[in-house]
């Protein structure tokens, strides 16, 4: 049984819209994220899908801490994030990293490679620089880059290496919890190969675990072993990967699977195309908020809001099909 | 919960691939696009060609720098200058030359016989204007009319689009618009003078994946109506194995394999080809995935022989020594490498044997 490593409860963001310069109001809340909960193992993957605009990213913000939750908590290894302080928060800030999507602009251009990758351990850590520049020679090995590349500069780089610095520095001050943004679609198609791979070997030696944030389901499919579907702010489906790709309930994530483009020319499958557009997370629609674009919509949908429910197998899914 | 998945109002996709093509439309013969610059030669297109027949649809699939954009400039004549000329090669668009063309015939062209779609739409239309105003400029350039029956065109062009009530929509701007709306937007432009060949240069990678699905369905029901001929440049197999009748595949300026996209899926031929085929995630499969080792070669430093040799699994000397012929392996498919060459076996005798 894999232990569990972050839980996140009743995970609540709302944004305040506000009116006016003096005498501000608040005249709306847009509700990016609302009430959701999921649970990442040790050593294991949660895959976050979603359109834009759904809530994904404020999601990893809130685990990262950039953001506080309007309601609800964080627990990493049992204890809620909010309460760190000092020390506890930076120690916090050492095992939870991030690799985000677009390497020319994740990384400082005044920086030395050696510099970018050792950043989290000098801020957060006392290391002496013997110790810091073991450890750097010690995860560039790990990412496929030369000892000797730690003194270059960013721009003397290809976007594929530059991805696998970022990846070093999340890794260089021995973190539990890596959330990669988006990791591999600002690469070039021969080059996102060589990412994943990378990733996948990566969390297979140090045992990392990956909260992968990606809208291409295929990148998900490969990586990880929890999937979660968000819609407006809200885990419409979450289920082991391997059951929701072959079993998927929802029909959000029916319609998503099914607009994902084919693998060769020959392959039928059914299309559902959706109407209209996501609407929007400021008043977002009553009872299930997929019901406006749902196929299957029936009377109780615009007024219920459906309750989630264990199909079986850890599969959950919020919907009143089922 | 059986029920929910086998009985729901969903479509099924018609798969009619038109088999009935018409003429030629267009036809890139030989087309060499450099870059000159202090520091030497950039070749962006080198030795390009490829034809185009009506209501077809042709993908040109590549990684970034491998000259997809530049050759879809090049048809439309605005590669940017001076750096960048067209030095050598033939652009027959419906019967005529058009490298030879001036600037001022040049504009009788583009958007009348042959237009484009860009890849981001909050940077294809400008923001200070309205979506009215950007409609009827396009049309205003090649046809004159009074106000009144260009607004009607207009309204009728956001219609063919399917943009909902185009009425109301002629005085909005573009931030008031989705990107998916934004890029319909820009597909009214490009189709308002109801050109012979559209060139749609990754029109959906800035879009959602249900948007994606809109948009692709979009372009081909207007291509059914119309008979319009487009190029599609992607780098994404599924767009390719959605959309396409054709597929050229290019790597570091030149077309390395060139088939019907049946034939591509099923038998790829060139390397390249189909280690990129193998390096993409499906959602079928999750075994480990083929990663091509390297980078493509810099425009500016080729190789003298198969650009791809130095990430080829089969590479031999006579890769490095020399570019490979174009061998036709059947009727409309060809590929250049030199293991299709009848002299390959004995050189892979040769090779092994070291």
């Amino acid at each position: 049984m894999p232990k569990e490593l972050l839980r996140a409860e009743n995970l609540t963001k709302y944004f305040p819209v506000t009116k006016g310069l003096l005498l501000m109001k608040t005249i709306g809340h847009v509700q990016a994220v609302d009430g959701i909960n999921f649970t990442i193992n040790e050593g294991e993957t949660l895959g976050l899908v979603g359109e834009s605009g759904c809530g994904k990213t404020t999601t990893s913000k809130l685990v990262l801490r950039l953001e506080e939750p309007t309601d609800g908590a964080i627990y990493l290894d049992g204890r809620d994030i909010k309460e760190f302080r000092g020390p506890e928060l930076k120690d916090y800030r050492t095992q939870v990293q991030a690799v985000f999507q677009d390497p020319w602009s994740s990384l400082s251009p005044r920086m030395r490679v050696r510099d970018i990758v050792s950043e989290a351990l000098v801020v957060n850590r006392d290391v002496t620089s013997r110790e810091r520049d073991d450890r750097v020679e010690e995860v560039l090995n790990q990412v496929g880059l030369r000892k000797a590349q730690a003194d270059l500069y960013p721009h003397e780089f290809s976007g594929g290496q530059r991805q696998r610095v970022a990846v070093a520095s999340a890794l260089a001050s021995y973190p539990k919890l890596i959330i990669l943004d988006e990791p591999v679609s600002a690469l070039d198609v021969s080059i996102r190969a060589q990412v994943m791979n990378l990733l996948v070997d990566l969390q297979q030696q140090t045992g990392v675990a990956y909260l992968l944030v990606a809208h291409n389901l295929a990148t998900v499919r490969y990586m990880a072993h929890q999937t979660a579907v968000m819609y407006l702010g809200q885990l419409v489906e979450y289920s082991p990967t391997e059951e929701l790709y072959e079993n998927p309930l929802h029909p959000y994530t029916k319609a998503l699977f099914s607009a994902a483009l084919p693998s060769h020319p020959d392959d039928e499958r059914e299309e559902i195309v959706l109407q209209g557009e996501v609407p929007s997370p400021i008043n977002p629609p009553s009872g299930c908020r997929f019901h406006p674009r749902c196929p299957f919509v029936m009377d109780r949908c615009s007024v219920e809001e459906p309750v989630q429910q264990d199909v079986g197998g850890g599969h959950l899914v919020s919907c009143h099909l089922y | 919960m059986a029920q929910g998945r086998s009985s729901g109002p969903c479509k099924v996709k018609e798969r009619a691939i038109a088999s009935n093509h018409g003429d030629t439309v267009l036809e890139v013969r030989d087309l060499h696009t450099y870059f000159f610059n202090r520091w030497g030669t950039t070749k962006a297109v080198d030795g390009v060609s490829f034809s185009l027949r009506e209501g077809e649809t042709l993908g040109i699939v590549g990684e970034s720098g491998c000259g997809k954009t530049m050759t879809a400039l090049s048809l439309l004549r605005l590669i940017p200058k001076p750096a960048a000329r067209i030095v050598s090669g033939e652009i027959i668009l419906d019967g005529e030359n058009i490298v030879e063309k001036t600037d001022k015939e040049m504009r009788q062209i583009r958007g009348r016989k042959i237009s484009m779609i860009l890849q981001d739409p909050q940077t294809s239309l400008n923001p200070v204007f309205t979506i009215g105003n950007q409609l009827m400029e396009a049309l205003g350039i090649h046809r004159k009319g009074d106000r009144k029956e260009m607004l009607g065109r207009a309204v009728d062009a956001l219609r063919s689009v399917r943009v909902a009530a185009p009425e109301r929509r002629m005085d909005d701007f573009p931030h008031q618009m989705s990107g998916g709306m934004k890029q319909r937007v820009i597909g009214a432009v490009a189709i308002s003078c109801t050109p012979k060949v559209i060139i749609a240069d990754e029109p959906t990678t800035a879009l959602d994946v249900t948007i994606q699905l809109q948009y692709l369905q979009l372009l081909k029901e207007i291509q059914a109506e119309t008979g319009l001929a487009i190029i599609f440049i992607t780098h994404d197999f599924g767009i390719v194995a959605r959309m396409c009748d054709r597929v050229a595949v290019m790597y570091a300026g030149r077309v390395v394999e060139d088939a019907g996209v049946r034939d591509l899926f099923n038998r790829p031929q060139h390397p390249y080809t189909q280690a990129l085929m193998a390096s993409v995630p499906q959602m079928e499969r999750t075994d480990r995935l083929f990663a091509i080792d390297g980078q493509p070669p810099a425009l500016y430093d080729l190789p003298e022989g198969c650009r791809f040799a130095d990430r080829c699994q089969h590479a031999q000397d006579v890769c490095r020594r020399e570019y490979p012929q174009t061998v036709q392996v059947q009727e409309r498919h060809a590929a250049s490498c030199w293991r299709l060459d009848p002299s390959w076996t004995e050189a892979a005798l040769v090779g092994s044997g070291e």
